[in-house]
């Protein structure tokens, strides 16, 4: 598929370059966002797995001058980008933060210690953020652990779980209903208000490795995190 | 500083959004009909983008503590009591001056919302930039969260000396229509069989009881989709009124709090300039979808632009003289649009 447009009311506009889940696309995304100009006029952009989406005010930027630079952005080369990070997230996988633990290891023939070091030893990235504020779609998992959502999904999913479905991974910022399997929970803030100008913790483009720490160190990193002693440069990749 | 008395109705901080953050997975979030919100603003002496009172069905009571100018823009009338009982009207389309111990009571909400401002704007902290309440991550407005009774509201300094203003009665917007919702085709137009397009522009639809302000979920003829193409497609980016058919091909607009990406395919969207009406489609209300072109839509947009700016310049000092006429028609308007 050659990238293309697609008008999203007259206030958006799409520049698709595929129609599936793909770390390939997903570069090409990446680079399509970081070569785009900060036109004026401009409010969002927003990267989805296949797509990059600009919002924008047609009163300040004409839709056909933003037509012409996106699909020059779509030129652009896909390469590791700039604005990404890596992020080393730690978690406690047990019985209690993963009450999912014990049925995937059964559905995926595994033990329960395989399946967490198959996830703490992928390096995943960051497809796009959505569904809830800081919600971040990483992906993406060995092929083994692989596993349909939930039939029905839960109602409270607590804060800061660690789930899996599918190709994906990801980590709920908040309290909500949710149908992914729960592995365990991190002690990091995956969205916070107080950090203004980048309050998700991931930006679309990151990269992701879990790590798997202790109930001991859980509570620490916890009190730490929440007494403010422990800021997110804590938890960068070295 | 105001208190709720009686919340009554569903009522959020809003202003006009909070743009800049769909990247996180913040939604826009901010007024349904931001015209309505700008028009308030404006009879309030506030900047276009003062958070006020977004209200729903009922409006609500409210005592001042201080006085303030407050201004009414919907389809609503109320009356002002003041401490030593004595009662006068207070019509939509205008601003009035409260003053200390002033209980305001508002009625009955036409159409889908309403706004009250106030002059200084309703002084909640800034999140991401913006007051606007988006209470599913508990976020802006008061507390994140729907007004309740007994709530208080602090006010924006610089709140005394502001004059009433009201908008002539010939410029009343006039009473909600049912002429087609204007569309532009796709993003995912090709997901859908010729006869369900055929459909959705053919045909009526209704709004059901799921409507808030995520999304209005309609009622009517199914639309199918291409069974080569299915009902689910890799998720990417939406905007408010976005019109998705998931598998069971009911369609759902998208309104101002919705979600920043989706995995359902979008038929259609709403062109901006229609999309304050959109906020007036109460659960019953039929609706009719039209195709335009891009520069029909972009047209559209510059004179609804266009339409408000001549009704905001054209507010006049409420004193100038008793305007009969005008609370006469306020209460007509209200009237015709209850009947819709």
């Amino acid at each position: 598929m050659t990238p293309h447009l697609l008008d999203l009311g007259d206030t958006a506009l799409t520049l698709e370059f595929g129609d599936r889940i793909d770390l390939a696309l997903s570069m090409q995304v990446m680079a399509a966002r970081d070569a785009l100009p900060p036109l004026p006029g401009i409010t969002d952009l927003v990267p989805s797995y296949r797509s990059l989406t600009v919002h924008f005010d047609p009163s300040l930027l004409p839709r056909d001058i933003l037509a012409e630079h996106l699909l020059c952005a779509a030129k652009a080369a896909p390469q590791k980008s700039a604005l990404a990070t890596r992020w080393l997230i730690p978690a406690l996988f047990d019985a209690e933060c993963g009450p999912d633990l014990s049925q995937v290891a059964t559905a995926t023939g595994r033990s329960q210690e395989a399946v967490i070091e198959a996830l703490c030893n992928t390096e995943l990235h960051v497809f796009l953020i959505g569904f809830l504020p800081g919600f971040p779609y990483l992906g993406e998992l060995p092929e083994w652990l692989r596993l349909p959502r939930l039939a029905t999904p839960r109602t409270q999913v607590p804060a800061n779980s660690v789930a899996i479905a599918g190709a994906q991974a990801a980590v709920y910022p908040w309290e909500s209903p949710g149908g992914w399997h729960l592995l365990g929970r991190t002690p990091v803030r995956l969205f916070d208000l107080a950090e203004a100008d980048q309050p998700a913790l991931f930006a679309p483009g990151d990269r992701v490795r879990f790590t798997s720490i202790s109930a001991t160190e859980f509570a620490r990193i916890s009190t730490a995190v929440n007494a403010g002693e422990l800021g997110r440069g804590a938890f960068r990749a070295p | 500083m105001i208190e709720i008395l009686t919340c009554n109705g569903p009522a959020t901080v809003q202003d006009l959004g909070r743009p800049g953050y769909r990247h996180l997975g913040v939604p826009l979030s901010g007024a349904l009909d931001p015209n309505l919100l700008r028009l308030a603003n404006a009879l309030a002496n506030n900047p276009p983008d003062a958070a006020a009172i977004e209200l729903r069905l009922v409006g609500p009571q409210l005592r001042t503590d201080t006085p303030i100018l407050v201004a009414l823009a919907g389809g609503m009338s109320g009356r002002i009591e003041s401490e030593d009982g004595q009662v006068r009207p207070a019509a939509a389309w205008s601003s009035h001056q409260l003053q200390k111990g002033d209980t305001l009571s508002l009625g009955a909400i036409g159409g889908g919302v309403a706004y009250l401002a106030v002059s200084g704007g309703i002084e909640v902290p800034r999140v991401l930039g913006s007051r606007a309440t988006y209470a599913r991550a508990r976020m802006g407005g008061l507390e994140g969260r729907q007004l309740g009774n007994g709530d208080r509201l602090i006010v924006g300094a610089d709140n005394t000396a502001r004059r009433e203003l009201r908008l002539p009665t010939a410029l009343y917007p006039p009473p909600l229509d049912d002429s087609p919702l204007r569309v532009l085709p796709g993003p995912q137009q090709d997901c859908f069989t010729a006869e369900a397009w055929s459909i959705f522009l053919g045909e009526e639809f209704t709004v059901s009881r799921e409507a808030d302000r995520m999304g209005l979920r309609l009622n009517g003829p199914r639309l199918e989709h291409l069974s080569s193409k299915g009902a689910d497609i890799v998720s990417d980016a939406v905007t408010p009124g976005a019109i998705q058919i998931p598998a069971d091909g009911r369609p759902i607009i998208l309104l101002a709090d919705c979600q920043t990406v989706g995995g359902y395919p979008k038929i259609a969207t709403v062109i901006s300039a229609d999309l304050p009406r959109l906020a007036h489609a109460l659960p019953g209300s039929h609706l009719r979808f039209n195709a335009v072109t891009l520069a029909e839509a972009q047209t559209a947009r510059i004179a609804a632009a266009s339409m408000l700016e001549a009704m905001i310049q054209s507010l006049v000092p409420a004193s100038v003289e008793l305007d009969l006429t005008a609370l006469y028609q306020a209460n007509l308007i209200d009237g015709v649009i209850h009947e819709n």
